[in-house]
């Protein structure tokens, strides 16, 4: 590629990112088309893919070469030392170039080869049903119905072909409600709860003003909530802080008038915007990252940049969701400024509460190609997936897999998948490996031909899926219910295994949900090995009366062979180590924890005194 | 909370009528702790007089009028409020445990006597008086827990490894260190008239004494008291040679102060001090900085406040969380108790470890190095030895820091969680090594509710001395006498436990140390869920057993007809 200057640089140090000595790993830097690659001495090896790359830095020169640092999209953060300034800036320039690319034909994914051939890719994309998975829902019905008013996308970009909307509601009243809403976006069906018969619909901010009115919006308003037999009010939850609201006012947006719509209970929620929560999750990675943090600068660090507390906003609204379906039938438009940020996370989150299939593998994939993908959650803008406006990028998807982090933490065997399949998918939205993440919305997605040209990620996280169960799950226990989370503070917890993913020493040494995983996984061949040896014992035993009966008959038949023992007997040794390489205890080493290095007052306080480093003692006089 | 027939009354239980009662025994058809959460199990039995092992509030659910109790230990009784609005009266319960209850009486003078009783009852002056001293225990002794960790025992275990120790009796009469048990283990070079010596050298008497032994390298842990040096630089020789005699030649060693060095420069002019680098060239100091007494307390008493508190916003709860310092305290112990480790481990150097008295930050650091050093610690019976000999026998003064907890008012000096302390980090380290242990959370909480009341006499008194006068041995029962026994073992077992002979070093940055949500926020959230999904791992741990038994058992019987197989086919 023309971007790759120089491809390999030996030498080169990768940096302890918490150690404040400088401790360091030397190995060699190589730069291929998709990736940078560090293989250290122990041929341990460190993958980065460019598209991972939110930003590399060069630092002034040290003595010891030219330090880069490179922060990624998956929170690993590397800080090399290349010997050489020509070398440090020729792997700088190349990959400015490489992690930002200007058009979508260059990202990885249209690269991207798995060895499929093109049937197969076509299945991997089917793989998920959206119109299926309305019929799951229960409709249409007789109170909704599909629309065909945005086919062609005329109506809004935006939003998909296919779209649910009641009944009676007509297609003028359609048009109407999308000349009044914020880029088209009007009210249709997100999830149908059938034995409620409510809904949750979602739109965008309508285009009020301080007095504007549109009879076609407040009919399609009044259609939803007759589309409800059971509960005849609705709510209309608009999700943004209400000054935030009530000042898009002035720009002719803002919020329903309740005066002007019948049956509606109006309520903000207040979720902040897009830009407070990128720089809420730029401050907590700052907190992080420091070296030799302290109990009192991460808690002050971690309040001060109100990242659990976003988080918990969310929570809180999608709690309200779920509330006013399950506890009063009562259908529920939830809408932000623009209606695929906040509107998405709230919408797939009170679904996930109310309706057990999403906390299932394949219903997550389903929910996240619903409300955030085909709805327009832009991905690609969010994710910064192309050299664009860094204003656009926020972590508004990382938010709802904190939320459904946090939920796994609550209710543990409600869940299907684990953290690591959390973790897996939000490295895919980053990656641009698979075609799903790539594009803002459906109309752009079908303009790239993605699906000729790239593949799906969902077939490949099926084939995984062992990695991604989580051995508690119980599908019986809480199948149908209703996850009624507890939002009191003390329940929102720092999420370590996302932001310190890469950070293994600060992880527990052993993992009782990797044994217990395996251990699943061990007791369903042992229920097999006990089947087949019934049958075998079983079959002996025939044999033998059938031997005793006709002894002689028999006589031919060659005595059992001793390598049929044999290989049982292995078997059985072959069972037990399992649990042992499991068990081994990771990251065991005083050197790589800094115990020494957490003792700020100890190296200064007096001439004598020692500073113990990497498990050697230095004398500091 | 509301109370059916608010019938509220102090039994006299179990037995004669002048000495006092220590259970408040509540009848009520419906009872709740102030959050509604109640995690304690519900036992069915008819009599709701079972006094076996229900030290904190149990509740016992009678089926027959459908009426519940809920009994607490008047020694767990941590504080008392009470408050009037017209003739209903309220007390509110907090106990030591951190649980708080809620009583409505109605009829001020009823709620006043009531109050007054509860009140009087959990301040007794004498110990004697105590429960324990009154207690009897309804299970079988199988094991009398009071000769279950000897100190010849555990010097037994060591002898045939170390021969350049000995066990002295130098203390018998407590007459040299009234802190110290009548038995320590002590170089053997050194005799009992230089022991004598140095004693006088050291804070409270407590010379230098074996801790730990490693085996892997023959280094050792010791602990003592601060030496006295005072302003004008004292020394003594005895004290020097006693340590000096646990080095190698050539080697060096290093002793860790628990104070930062501002602080045992201050101590100074008490009379106290540290060791001066002229006198003790072959060691290495290294100063720490662990906080002690109502510092520690008052973290706590921070710490309880704001679990407590469910209404607060995120911010809050952060930096409160913060302010408590809680988890900084913890951050330091591990942090300590790494470095000594590391030192023995790592360095082959051996260690000695004080602070001022040596019966606080230093019983943390030695017993939490041996944690991560010795896997026997790491056991249920190495666990208790461990309490036993680096917390009971070594002079903890239990009676004075476990007096109150977090709901006290008096704020004494000497009442600090510097135990709990210990316990949260011995969890930190159980939650980053979830299968090197053998026991699980349960014993550690159960540890944690012995020490500030209990029916037993393990954790009374403050040293050996103490408890020798108060004839505990004779006159009460060990807590490890019930715990010992299979039933209650069952429950304090880790069914993940796997022994390995490794040291676990584990993680001390913030973001791997966490919040005891077992210990503090264990009556303020439903467990509900967490519970059913530990029954479940224990579930497919019992079914893996079962299977694997399963299958060997096939596979003899298999090999079994296969070789009768081959007897009857062979002519």
């Amino acid at each position: 590629m023309e971007h790759i200057r120089t491809t390999k640089v030996e030498q080169v140090k990768l940096l302890d990112r918490f150690s404040t000595s400088n401790k360091s790993l030397t190995g060699t830097l190589y730069l291929t088309a998709t990736h940078l690659l560090f293989i250290d001495a122990h041929q341990k090896e460190t993958w980065i893919l460019h598209h991972h790359i939110a930003s590399v830095e060069k630092l002034a020169l040290t003595t010891s070469g030219c330090p880069l640092v490179i922060q990624c999209k998956n929170f690993r953060t590397v800080h090399f030392i290349v010997p050489r300034e020509r070398d440090c800036h020729d792997i700088y320039n190349s990959l400015l170039q490489l992690s930002k690319q200007a058009k979508y034909e260059d990202l990885y994914a249209f690269s991207y080869n798995p060895k499929q051939n093109d049937a197969e890719r076509l299945r991997g994309w089917e793989l998920i049903d959206l119109a299926e998975e309305y019929k799951r829902m229960g409709v249409p019905n007789s109170n909704w119905q599909l629309s065909d008013a945005n086919r062609e996308y005329k109506i809004c970009e935006t939003y998909p072909r296919e779209l649910y909307v009641p009944r009676i509601a007509s297609k003028p009243i359609i048009v109407g409600s999308s000349k009044f809403r914020s880029k088209g976006r009007f009210p249709v069906l997100s999830y149908y709860h059938q034995s409620k018969e409510a809904a949750i619909c979602r739109c965008s901010q309508p285009l009020s003003g301080f007095s504007a009115r549109c009879l076609e919006d407040e009919h399609l308003l009044q259609a939803i909530s007759k589309a409800n037999p059971a509960n005849r009010y609705m709510y209309v939850m608009d999700t943004r802080p209400r000054l935030n609201a009530m000042a898009n006012r002035a720009a002719g947006k803002g919020y329903e008038n309740e005066d002007n719509y019948s049956n509606i209970r109006f309520q903000f929620v207040g979720i902040e915007n897009i830009h407070v929560m990128r720089s809420s999750l730029q401050k907590l990675l700052e907190v992080n990252g420091t070296k030799g943090l302290s109990v009192n600068d991460f808690y002050s660090g971690l309040e001060s940049s109100g990242w659990l507390r976003h988080i918990k906003a969310v929570m809180d609204a999608a709690i309200f969701l779920a509330k006013a379906i399950a506890a009063e039938s009562a259908s529920v438009l939830v809408h932000c400024s623009d209606g695929w940020d906040r509107t998405s996370q709230v919408c797939s989150l009170g679904s996930l509460l109310l309706d057990p299939y999403y906390r299932t593998i394949r219903g997550f994939m389903v929910l996240i190609e619903k409300d955030w993908i085909s709805f327009g959650h832009k991905f690609s803008e969010r994710c910064g997936h192309l050299d664009g406006d860094p204003k656009e990028v926020s972590p508004v998807f990382t938010q709802f897999l904190e939320c459904v982090w946090h939920l796994t933490e609550q209710f543990p065997q409600a869940f299907e998948f684990n953290e690591a399949f959390l973790l897996q998918i939000h490295e895919h939205i980053h990656s641009c490996q698979f075609g799903n993440f790539i594009g803002n919305c459906q109309k752009e997605r079908e303009e790239l031909k993605l699906k000729e040209k790239t593949y799906s990620l969902w077939p490949f996280l099926l084939d995984d899926q062992k990695k991604y169960l989580n051995p508690l799950y119980s599908s019986q226990s809480q199948k149908s219910a209703v996850l009624e989370p507890n939002t009191v503070s003390f329940n929102f917890k720092f999420w370590r295994n996302m932001y310190h993913q890469f950070d293994r020493t600060l992880h527990p040494r052993q993992s009782v949900f990797n044994i217990i995983m395996n251990m699943n996984e061990q007791n369903k061949q042992l229920e097999k090995d006990i089947k087949d040896l019934e049958s075998q014992i079983k079959q002996r035993k025939t044999k033998q009366t059938d031997g005793i009966l006709s002894k002689e008959l028999l006589n031919s038949v060659r005595p059992e062979s001793p390598a049929l023992k044999a290989t049982l007997s292995l078997k059985e040794q072959a069972l037990l180590p399992v649990n042992n390489v499991l068990r081994t205890i990771e990251g065991s080493s005083p050197a790589d924890n800094r115990y020494s290095e957490y003792a700020d007052e100890f190296s200064k306080a007096e001439p004598a005194v020692v500073s113990l480093e990497y498990g050697v003692a230095r004398m500091t006089c | 909370m509301t109370w059916g027939d608010q019938a509220l009354f102090i039994q006299r239980t179990p037995c004669c009528a002048e000495v006092p009662a220590w259970w408040v025994q509540l009848h009520a058809f419906s009872v709740q702790g102030l959050f509604g959460k109640n995690s304690e199990q519900l036992t069915n039995s008819s009599s709701g007089l079972e006094l076996e092992g229900s030290v904190r509030g149990r509740r016992v659910e009678s089926p027959t009028d459908n009426t519940e109790e809920l009994w607490l230990l008047h020694s767990n009784i941590d504080a008392i409020d009470k408050r009037f609005v017209g003739p209903l009266g309220t007390i509110i319960i907090k106990c030591k445990d951190f649980r708080i209850i809620q009583l409505d009486i109605p009829g001020m003078e009823e709620c006043l006597n009531i109050a007054s009783s509860i009140e009087a009852l959990s301040t007794l002056d004498s110990i004697t008086l105590m429960y324990p001293f009154f207690y009897r225990p309804m299970f079988e002794v199988i094991e009398d827990g009071w000769h279950s960790f000897l100190p010849e025992q555990e010097f037994e275990l060591y002898s045939s490894t170390i021969s350049e120790w000995r066990l002295s009796y130098v203390n018998k009469e407590f007459s040299v260190c009234p802190s110290y048990p009548p038995a320590v283990i002590v170089p053997k070079a050194i005799d009992d008239d230089a022991l004598r010596k140095v004693a006088t050298f050291r804070h409270g008497g407590r010379f230098p004494v074996l801790s730990y032994y490693h085996k892997k390298n023959g280094m050792v842990i010791m602990r003592s008291g601060q030496p006295l040096t005072g302003t004008n630089g004292r020394r003594c020789k005895e004290d020097e040679k006693l340590i000096n005699a646990t080095l190698r030649a050539g080697k060096r060693g290093y002793i860790i102060d628990t104070r930062p060095l501002n602080i045992a420069q201050q101590a100074r002019a008490k009379g106290g001090g540290f060791e001066q680098e002229a006198h003790y060239p072959q060691w290495r100091r290294i100063h720490k900085s662990i906080d002690r007494y109502h510092i520690l307390q008052e973290s706590l008493i921070k710490l309880v406040e704001s679990c407590n508190d469910q209404t607060q916003n995120m911010d809050r709860w952060l930096s409160k969380l913060e302010a408590s310092n809680w988890l900084t305290h913890i951050k330091e112990i591990l942090t300590t108790a790494c470095l000594a480790a590391q030192c023995l481990d790592r360095e082959g150097a051996s260690i000695l470890i004080h602070g001022t008295e040596g019966t606080d930050s230093t019983l943390q650091v030695t017993s939490l190095a041996q944690i991560i050093l010795e896997p026997r610690s790491r056991t249920i019976r190495g666990f208790e030895a461990l309490i036993e000999r680096e917390w009971l026998q070594a002079g903890h003064p239990f009676q004075q820091r476990c007096a109150q907890s977090a709901y006290c008012n008096s704020k004494q000096k000497w009442e600090s969680p510097v135990f709990l302390l210990f316990l949260d980090c011995v969890w930190q380290i159980l939650r980053q090594f979830p299968c090197s242990f053998e026991f699980n959370e349960n014993f550690l909480i159960m540890l944690f509710e012995h020490a500030y009341a209990s029916q037993f006499g393990t954790f009374l008194g403050n040293n050996e001395s103490e408890r020798c006068k108060l004839k505990l041995q004779q006159k009460t029962m060990s807590l490890w006498s019930w715990v010992n026994r299979p039933s209650e073992l069952s429950k304090f077992t880790n069914p993940l436990f796997e022994a390995n002979n490794l040291v676990i070093w584990p993680s001390v940055a913030p973001q791997s140390l966490q919040l005891w949500e077992g210990i503090f926020l264990r009556w303020n959230r439903s467990s509900k869920y967490l519970d059913e999904a530990y029954e479940e791992m224990v579930n497919i741990i019992e079914y893996n057993k079962e299977l694997q038994a399963k299958v060997n058992l096939l596979r003899r019987q298999l090999a079994e007809l296969e070789t009768e197989d081959g007897v009857q086919e062979s002519p």
